[in-house]
Formats: structure tokens, C-alpha cells, sequence
């Protein structure tokens, strides 16, 4: 059996198996406006894709800008703090306090500030992306292999040099896991956003309809939500991937 | 017979400089590896490094680069009485080929940080002559996970080389090799550094005799380096010369002596 074919099965067993389950607890006699049946949500999904569709393309918009934003931030945060010292002193506390202070509680701040269109959105995500990604590139930037630097400084690269061409290529594994981590958390801060207010996007959709008992289409949308996450996180996969493709190189695939 | 076309006047100076070892000193809290060790790297002449593993020999190498912090009754002097900073090359047991690079990148990786755009324009050309002439002309494009161990190894000296500095400093470079491309390599690296001032630290006695003009032995502790052996006629020497077989016993028997 091909490998192709042999996740594939894997694939229909791991989406069939809940989705029986699903069923079955349904018709055990659950009330629809608690669960709806995979069915009901289909037909949800059906009947309302249009309208799911284009709150998703809201959520998208967030995600994707606030992942781009949260990396770069991060990753400049991250060099900023390897070459110069005194950044680590203050940037590193303020990164801290910036994950302990739920996002919950900022916010509505955001809004305040930002008003009620996508840029608090993009800004709770940035924030959250922020973190991971600034920390698991500074730890590779700090992580050069030591046989590396002593060549660096015996060929007499400049400090900047050393940076550009040895440190930060050597760190590029490190940085792509700290955005690998970010991707998987974007989702679930954008949706955070929305809840806290908003006028559209999956996370306004699922509280408006949460609010009416349309659990059919609360779950429609959970599902688009759920797909474009995983979709999401694969795209941003491949492409790292193909950006440090020496690492695959040196590494055993991962079978 | 092609030489490494000739080095930027700054770079060199007419003869390279012969290297002085005062008082050296290596400790790690009260583990003293050397104290008051001397030796003298002699100007333009291949000085050889024998002795066991763990004696010191890798960190007196670091030592000399600058790579670690020097004691302050420690002295490491040029004997033309200029820095020692800027004139030096390495190559290290590992390769450090940088997995990003093509091979070609990797080689030329020195001059391309340091000077930019200002580069010499005949640098790439150098660079793939030298990598053809360790058999890796077909492979300057490949990245250095494409290639053996043996191959990466011949990059890093091609990188040592096209460093062109007076003074290399090379820490078991040969040993990753298999006997035949090792005294193909060996013999390369005496030609195109010949009259430079070269430490070679090595395991192997053989080698130490086939390519030194000064062969010693570093020994004890705190470890001392030994009269220096300087085998009759110019490197590499033919290994299979009596001359040279009856060092390699010698130097066997010292370095027994130097385990126990």
C-alpha cells in the first residue's frame, strides 16, 4: 500500500470516528440547541456558507496580518536583544509582563483605542504571536555554535557580519519553531479579539448565534474556523520548510 | 606548479612572522593543563604537534588564535613586532562549513564578509581552481550535507586557503580522512602553504613527519613541549623514506612514554 493511501485511510478513520460518536450521542437523545447533529451542522453549513464565509474572510484577514506583524516584531525584538545588551534588561521583563497580563484584560482597551474594525484584532494577535517567536529566536540567536563564532572572529567578521551571516541563518530552525507555535495560537487570539467586540469575523458569528441558540451554525462556523487553523498551520509549515531547506538536510526526515 | 596568486600587501609581510610562546598558561580551577610552557613557532617553517589527547594541545591552538583570554604572564609575539590579530587563519577539527552555503560560498565566505562588494573580482575563480584541485570542482554548487566527510574537510582548507594570511593554525585537520585522499590533501596543503608559518597539531606521527620542518611532542602535566625533531629534506616527505621510519619509532616511543 502506497504511503499516500495509507494516510489517506488514516485521514477518513480520524474524521469518521468522531463524527459517529457524534451522531450517536445525538440520537441517544441530546436537544438539538445543545448539540445538533453533524447532519444539522452540514446543512447549516450549506444553507448559511455565504454569509460563515465572509465573517471567516474577516478572521483570516486578522490572523494572517497579526501573524505577520507579531513575527516581525518578534524577530527584530530578538536580534535588537542579542546584539545589544541593554535591550535584554528591560525588553525581556517587558515581554513577561506582556504574557502574564491576560488578553482578556487588555482588549477591550484595544477597542477602545482602535475602535471596533480589525486593528485591535490584529493587534491581540500580534501580541500573542509576539512572545513565542521572540523568545525561541533570541534562544537560537544566543545558541551559535561556539567552533562557528571562533572562525568568525578568527577571519576577523565584523560584530554586525557575525550577526547577519552566521548567527541569524544558524538561528533560522529556532525562529521557524517559535512560528510554528505562533500560527497554532493566531486562530484562537483573533477569535478572543472578536469576542470582546466587534461587527464581524467567526468569533462575532459564534457569539451572536450563541446568544439566538443557532448552535447549528455556531458549530457550521466552528468547523470552517477549525479548517482554515489546520490549513493554515500546514501552509506556514511548507513554506518554512522550503526557506531553511539545509536543515532538512542535516536532519533525519521525520517519518 | 600553482601557487595562491600573491597576498594583499597589508595582509602579509614579505616573510611571515616566526611565533613566540612565553609562559603559557592553561588552568581550569585547580586543574592546571600547562604553566610556564615554551615554544617557538619559527617563522615560514611547518611546526608539528604530537601528543595525547586531552593534553592541551587543541587550547595552546586557541590560545595562539586569540580565541581564548590569554593570562596576563602569558606572551605570544611576533618576532617582526606586529599584532598577531588579522594575520591568522584556522581550520578546526570540525569542518564549520555553514550548512547554507553552497560549498563555493562557504570557501569564499572570508573575503565576501569582510570586504563586501569591494571583493576581489578574480575571487570566485580562485576559489573553484583550489576546490578542482581537491576534486571538488563538480560540487562547488552542492551544500555541504550533499558531500562526505572527507570532501567537507577539503572545503575547509580550500577556506583556509583562499584566507591567504602569513600565519594557519590547523588542529587535526587530516584526521576525518581516508589514507589515500589524506596524503593527496597533505601533500596539497605543504604545496600551497609552503613558506608560510604553519602549527599543524596532529595525531598522527606519520603525518607530523611527512609535512613538519619541526616535529615536537607535548607531554605531563602541567604538559611541557619537547626539543623539537626536524626530519632532513623539505616536506611532504616520502613516508616510506628510512630516515623518516626511524623518527616515526622514536616519536612512538616518545609519545608512549608521554601516555604513561
Amino acid at each position: 500500500m502506497t504511503s499516500l493511501a495509507r494516510s489517506g485511510r488514516a485521514l477518513v478513520a480520524l474524521v469518521l470516528g468522531p463524527l459517529i460518536i457524534w451522531q450517536a450521542v445525538v440520537w441517544a437523545g441530546v436537544e438539538f440547541y445543545m448539540l445538533p447533529s453533524p447532519t444539522n451542522v452540514a446543512i447549516a453549513l450549506a444553507e448559511n456558507h455565504e454569509l460563515i464565509l465572509s465573517h471567516a474572510g474577516t478572521t483570516y484577514l486578522e490572523v494572517v496580518a497579526g501573524l505577520a506583524l507579531g513575527t516581525a516584531l518578534g524577530a527584530e525584538s530578538a536580534m535588537i536583544m542579542s546584539y545589544w545588551r541593554p535591550a535584554r534588561l528591560w525588553l525581556l521583563p517587558l515581554l513577561l509582563i506582556g504574557l502574564a497580563v491576560p488578553v482578556f484584560a487588555i482588549a477591550p482597551l484595544l477597542v477602545l483605542w482602535f475602535g471596533f474594525g480589525i486593528v485591535p484584532k490584529i493587534v491581540v494577535v500580534a501580541l500573542i504571536v509576539y512572545f513565542p517567536v521572540t523568545t525561541a529566536y533570541f534562544d537560537g540567536l544566543r545558541r551559535t555554535d561556539p567552533g562557528w563564532l571562533d572562525l568568525a572572529r578568527v577571519m576577523n567578521f565584523s560584530r554586525w557580519a557575525t550577526l547577519r551571516h552566521v548567527r541569524m541563518p544558524a538561528a533560522m530552525p529556532a525562529l521557524a519553531s517559535g512560528v510554528r507555535i505562533a500560527t497554532a495560537l493566531a486562530p484562537n487570539a483573533a477569535i478572543v479579539g472578536e469576542w470582546v467586540g466587534a461587527s464581524s469575523g467567526l468569533g462575532y458569528l459564534m457569539m451572536h448565534d450563541n446568544a439566538r441558540t443557532e448552535t447549528a451554525r455556531m458549530f457550521a462556523a466552528l468547523v470552517v474556523l477549525a479548517v482554515f487553523a489546520v490549513a493554515l498551520y500546514f501552509t506556514v509549515d511548507l513554506v518554512l520548510r522550503r526557506l531553511i531547506s539545509w536543515q532538512a538536510e542535516i536532519l533525519p526526515s521525520k517519518e | 606548479m600553482s601557487r595562491l596568486p600573491s597576498p594583499s600587501p597589508d595582509a602579509t609581510a614579505p616573510t611571515p612572522p616566526g611565533i613566540r610562546v612565553r609562559a603559557g598558561r592553561l588552568a581550569f580551577g585547580d586543574k592546571v593543563l600547562f604553566d610556564d610552557l615554551s615554544v617557538d613557532l619559527v617563522g615560514g617553517r611547518w611546526t608539528c604537534l604530537l601528543g595525547p589527547s586531552g593534553i592541551g594541545k587543541t587550547s595552546l591552538i586557541k590560545m595562539i588564535a586569540g580565541l581564548v583570554p590569554i593570562p596576563a604572564a602569558t606572551t605570544i609575539e611576533c618576532d617582526d613586532g606586529r599584532a598577531l590579530n588579522g594575520r591568522i587563519a584556522y581550520m578546526a577539527q570540525q569542518d564549520l562549513l555553514m550548512p547554507w552555503l553552497s560549498l563555493i560560498d562557504n570557501v569564499t565566505i572570508g573575503a565576501r564578509l569582510r570586504a563586501g562588494r569591494r571583493a576581489a573580482p578574480d575571487l570566485a575563480a580562485r576559489a573553484r581552481g583550489l576546490l578542482d584541485r581537491v576534486g571538488l570542482g563538480a560540487r562547488a554548487d552542492d551544500r555541504p550535507a550533499a558531500c562526505s566527510a572527507g570532501m567537507r574537510q577539503c572545503a575547509a582548507l580550500v577556506r583556509t586557503l583562499l584566507e591567504d594570511r602569513p600565519v594557519v593554525l590547523m588542529d587535526e585537520p587530516f584526521s576525518a580522512l581516508d589514507a589515500i585522499t589524506r596524503v593527496r590533501v597533505q601533500d596539497l596543503a605543504a604545496e600551497l602553504l609552503v613558506d608560510r608559518t604553519v602549527l599543524l597539531v596532529t595525531h598522527d606521527p606519520l603525518e607530523a613527519l611527512r609535512l613538519g620542518h619541526h616535529v615536537h611532542v607535548m607531554s605531563g602535566r602541567p604538559a611541557r613541549i619537547d626539543e623539537a625533531l626536524a626530519p632532513d629534506g623539505a616536506p611532504p616527505r616520502t613516508p616510506t623514506d628510512p630516515a623518516i621510519l626511524a623518527h616515526h619509532g622514536e616519536l612512538l616511543s616518545r609519545l608512549l612514554a608521554a601516555s604513561t
